[in-house]
């Protein structure tokens, strides 16, 4: 994939968006990190089941769009990643 | 008699404890979280009261809000269901404290049944079997290595404060442990905040047989007979019978008995249940108690005809256990699917979302618990059991027609459910000859990690 392209991270189903793994670790990543393909963004809760949220590329974090604990539905935009 | 009942549940359960209120003539109220006004259990209710946020922790975890709840409401007994609070120790207490009646076993039970190393220590002076372990927490490589070498492996590491079948690792060897010992300390901590393993040796093959209890506050302990559990998926439960096909007459009974003594020897009170692990030389090993009403109670009610949620309901308000298993009027066989909204096909994958067709089973030998309804939004925030179904008649073959027809009228869409798992099983010779162990199910689905890159 081309630099400097930007790639967007969407919920794959409804859930609750954690950045952090528990409430006193810091966040998984932060805006304008350099992350990894496959590295762990953030997890989403549904029903009791919590999924990895995996990084697509190789990148940096341009944004990071839902607050941490928030309820999000299918398809909602979680991140937005410039490939590096 | 209690006048006014507290509900402290969602979904099917809190469903199941409105109904028995009704046919008590007890007045019950339910609760409820912002994410969960639509909730069938509380168009059923008297009374209704909101107890907090979306969030579990903030609302049906919440102690101090549902005991502000009675207290607002002059419910003088609180039926907590099962998960959530049921077997914290510290809401039962609160619920004394504050003169209401917690509809199940003491604080002291409960603090004990959650403690599962003088749980089972108890037990082995009470004369109930139990599974070669160590004798008490693990905490250093060295000493899980010396100990398993005296246990015999495959053996299996836990948590000491773990629960539900959370956080469970099998060693066959002493590489394994080796390897697995840091691993599961690690996880322990971050799971439950406690580091301490537990290390026992590991049945090959086993069954999972769990005995009903009931007991008085009067020091009267009977059992209701089995629950054959042995379907699971990763320590979770997905299909349940009872009698099991696997007891003879003589073992029921010497279990039975064992299930007595393991009441007795904690004092038990209320409903509860005590779980065996079965080999397949006839041993049965103690595992731990239950100390709650639980999912899978109906298939005991429908071959005891005893209503152990009523039963409950009576013995929390002092009533007298005055049967034993001789004096019930056994008969048939009880078949319970747990339907989850779970896609079978895709490692199942929870799937959430508004419930656009509902057709529920019905006719001859069909028992359904289910919150669900047509227009129902399932949240995303809370348990992905969506139906407990439950196929009875005279015989096994025959609980199984049952179940098989009852699969094929039940339509869930757009979500995804359990149920095409379940006919496939009614389907297969080894399920249908009562043949298989724990390892069963991973015939149907493969055992994949939830991490498959």
């Amino acid at each position: 994939m081309a630099n400097g392209k930007k790639v967007e991270v969407r919920a794959p189903m409804s859930g609750v968006f954690y950045r952090r793994p528990t409430p006193d670790q810091p966040p998984y990543v932060e805006v304008g990190d350099t992350v990894k393909k496959k590295q762990v963004l953030a997890l989403l809760e549904t029903m009791k089941v919590f999924q990895k949220v995996k990084c697509p590329v190789n990148g940096k974090i341009l944004e990071i769009v839902p607050q941490s604990e928030t309820p999000l539905k299918d398809d909602d935009l979680m991140f937005i990643i410039e490939v590096g | 008699m209690f006048n006014k009942i507290l509900v402290a549940n969602r979904g099917e359960i809190a469903l199941r404890v409105v109904r028995a209120c009704k046919e008590l003539g007890i007045k019950c109220v339910g609760v409820y979280s912002e994410a969960d006004e639509a909730s069938l259990h509380l168009r059923l209710a008297d009374e209704q009261i909101c107890i907090g946020p979306a969030i579990s922790a903030k609302s049906y975890l919440n102690i101090e809000s549902i005991i502000n709840a009675a207290g607002q409401t002059g419910a003088e007994a609180i039926h907590p269901g099962y998960g959530y609070l049921a077997e914290k120790e510290e809401f039962a207490q609160a619920c004394v404290d504050n003169n209401i009646v917690f509809i199940g076993p003491t604080p002291e039970n409960l603090k004990l049944a959650g403690d599962k190393i003088t749980a089972k220590k108890i037990m082995e002076e009470a004369g109930v079997p139990v599974i070669p372990s160590s004798p008490g927490g693990v905490t250093s490589l060295d000493e899980a290595v010396s100990l398993c070498a005296e246990v015999g492996y495959p053996v299996m590491i836990k948590a000491s404060g773990g629960g539900g079948g959370r956080g469970i690792r099998i060693c066959k060897d002493e590489n394994v442990l080796r390897e697995d010992f840091p691993i599961a300390k690690a996880e322990a901590a971050a799971a439950f905040g406690n580091d301490e393993l537990y290390i026992e040796k590991c049945v090959l093959e086993p069954r999972h047989i769990e005995f009903q209890i009931l007991a008085d506050r009067f020091g009267n302990v009977a059992h209701l007979g089995e629950r054959e559990c042995t379907i699971q998926r990763r320590y979770q439960k997905l299909i349940e019978e009872s009698p099991s096909p696997r007891l003879t007459p003589e073992l029921r009974t010497a279990m039975g008995d064992a299930a007595i003594r393991a009441g007795n020897a904690v004092n038990y009170f209320n409903a509860g249940t005590v779980e065996f692990l079965l080999d397949q030389d006839d041993h049965f090993y103690f595992m731990e108690v239950n100390a709650r009403i639980q999912v899978e109670h109906p298939i005991t009610e429908l071959i005891t005809g005893v209503d152990l949620v009523k039963e409950q309901i009576r013995l929390a308000a002092d009533g007298k256990l005055d049967f034993s298993f001789d004096d019930l009027p056994k008969r048939g066989w009880a078949i319970e699917c747990r339907i989850n909204a779970e896609d079978p096909d895709r490692n199942f994958l929870p799937s959430p979302g508004v419930v656009e067709t509902y057709r529920p089973p019905g006719g001859y030998g069909v028992r359904l618990d289910s919150h669900l309804y047509q227009g129902y939004e399932l949240p995303i925030f809370y348990d992905s059991l969506i139906a407990k179904l439950v196929a009875f008649d005279l015989t096994r073959d025959g609980a199984i027609a049952i179940m098989r027809r009852a699969l094929d009228e039940f339509k869930i869409s757009p979500l995804k459910t359990t149920i095409p798992l379940y006919r496939k099983i009614m389907d297969d010779s080894s399920f249908q000859k009562g043949d298989f162990h724990t390892g069963y199910i991973n015939k149907f689905v493969p055992d994949e990690d939830e991490d498959e890159d």
